[in-house]
């Protein structure tokens, strides 16, 4: 039995403690990570430390975090032999190396957030079943790569076709087949593009390489890592994972009451509002009346920050922060203020607008599959 | 640069001095350490380890009891195909409800 094993477990090795019940998870590097908080080990799931967001808006290749589905990831591939095939309802199906991608396109770039669905899973209440995520499965980077748009006019699209789908290397024995699909009118926008550089670099391995796909402001879901196969389809594609995964309440919240099932459900899509002070921890201990240096990020689903506001009194009143350096509308934005706070304990909240004024909510809202976690996040600290 | 770019790298490198010899990449995951909890069932129980690690069981959240792993036994048989049996998957439940409380 494989439990057997288990005394030969991670005890020499670091652990984090998320502020969730089982939340201890071991601190593991990877090649070519730093060490991440790793949620499971097959497939690999890795969580971005959250003080990385600190660092500036651009993650890291080395500490960008690492979402798989199915078990079987790939561990050999030959760049030489790697072909991303565009099939389907096309004139002219296509067969592209990575040279092909790399030379043969006209290549575009994009400052981007890829954050999983499930991002601060771990934080709802009631707790729902699936990936017990802290805030850290999240990340922001430039890629680099050619626009879907492009690949399906080389390959001439046939009229009818109404979604395109991607698939990626990895397999499954048993499970369904990881495949996702977007609108044609989505696929084709001129944004969604199928990257094969990261922040000036290779993709990392566990992020994708040699290429995945960027869908602009869409949840990670989308982002098909290894991508190998384009599919052009006359019908709407129905495999499980668009079917009955990764799924949202239809309503403008995308929430339910707590503990209950939604009416019904439609695909997850953009990302809402989030914001996140990045400077302080919980529970940190800072100079009372001085001024305090509160800074963090903020980002949405691409309509671009508009406003970030700061409250140290529980939401009664709220400070503008300084936007920091633009990386365009589908970045994470750095913000900054100053806060001088009395001696004693104060919780400071964070809320961002974006420019169609959606915000963030001061109460968490709740879905059953544990997704799009935006609620107001605040941090405790103790002035003294 | 990370190990993907310097090995295409080393690969380019041979190949503008001599024949291109076609090397696949590889990456090697660290060993899994992750185990079910011992308990009463748990030799039933390994059927959930074909398709990923014991850790997304361990780490789901605490104080469910029995009606979640029941729900999570189901979903692995209906949604994923999980091939166990009825009489197998009460022995697993029972075993999760006890092993992880
Ligand atoms: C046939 C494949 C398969 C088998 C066998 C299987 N699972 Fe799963 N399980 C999955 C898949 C697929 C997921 C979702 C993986 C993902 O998205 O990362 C999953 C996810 C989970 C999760 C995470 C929570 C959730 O609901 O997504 C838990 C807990 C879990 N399985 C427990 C079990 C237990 C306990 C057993 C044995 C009774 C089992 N699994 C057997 C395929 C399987």
């Amino acid at each position: 039995l494989a439990a057997s094993g288990g005394s030969r477990a991670l005890a020499a090795d670091a652990t984090v403690t998320l502020p969730i019940g089982n939340g201890e998870r071991p601190l593991v590097a990877y090649p070519g990570k730093r060490p991440l908080i790793r949620l499971t080990t097959r497939p690999p799931q890795l969580e971005t430390p959250f003080g990385v967001f600190d660092e500036g808006p651009i993650t890291p290749n080395d500490a960008f975090y690492v979402r798989y589905h199915l078990e079987k990831i790939p561990l050999s591939i030959d760049p030489d032999a790697y072909r991303l095939t565009v099939g389907g309802k096309v004139d002219s199906p296509l067969s592209l190396s990575l040279h092909d991608l790399r030379t043969g396109f006209e290549p575009v770039e994009v400052v981007a957030v890829n954050q999983c669905s499930g991002n601060g899973r771990g934080f709802f209440n009631p707790r729902v079943a699936g990936g017990q995520l802290g805030n850290g499965a999240m990340g922001c980077a430039r890629w680099k790569g050619v626009p879907l748009k492009a690949l399906l006019a080389r390959a001439g699209v046939n009229p009818g076709v109404v979604q395109i789908s991607f698939e990626g290397l990895d397999t499954a024995l048993l499970m369904p087949p990881f495949v996702k699909a977007l609108d044609i009118d989505h696929a084709r926008d001129g944004e969604v593009m199928v990257a094969y550089a990261m922040n000036g670099e290779d993709l990392p391995w566990l992020n994708g390489f040699p290429a995945r796909l960027v869908v602009p402001g869409f949840y990670g879901t989308y982002w098909m890592k290894h991508i190998a196969r384009i599919d052009a389809l006359d019908a709407p594609f129905d495999g499980y994972w668009v079917k009955s995964a990764y799924r949202i309440p239809a309503n403008a919240c995308a929430c339910t009451e707590p503990g209950k099932a939604a009416a019904s459900t439609v695909p997850i899509g953009r990302l809402n509002v989030r914001s996140f002070i990045t400077n302080i921890q919980d529970g940190a201990t800072v100079a009372a009346d001085q001024s305090l240096l509160v800074r963090g990020i903020a980002f949405d689903g691409g309509h671009g920050i508009a406003n970030v506001a700061v409250s140290a009194d529980e939401g009664r009143s709220w400070g503008d922060a300084a936007l920091g350096e633009d990386l365009g509308k589908y970045a994470f934005r750095p913000w900054t203020t100053r806060l001088t706070l009395p001696a004693g304990a104060h919780r400071l909240m964070v809320r961002a607008t974006n420019a169609a004024g959606d915000t963030q909510p001061l109460e968490p809202l709740w879905n059953p599959s544990g997704y799009m976690r935006n609620v107001v996040e605040s941090v405790n600290v103790r002035a003294s | 640069m990370n190990p993907p770019s310097r090995v295409l790298l080393a690969a380019l490198l041979a190949a503008s001095v001599g024949p291109a010899v076609a090397a696949p990449l590889a990456y090697k995951l660290p060993e899994e350490t992750a185990a079910l909890k011992p308990g009463p069932g748990d030799e039933t129980a390994v059927i959930c380890l074909a398709c990923h690690s014991a850790d997304y069981t361990s780490t789901q959240p605490p104080g469910k009891g029995r009606p979640f792993w029941e729900a999570e036994v189901q979903k692995m048989i209906k949604v994923f195909q999980a091939p166990i049996s009825s009489g197998d998957a009460a022995v697993i439940v029972d075993y999760l409800a006890a092993a992880y409380p």
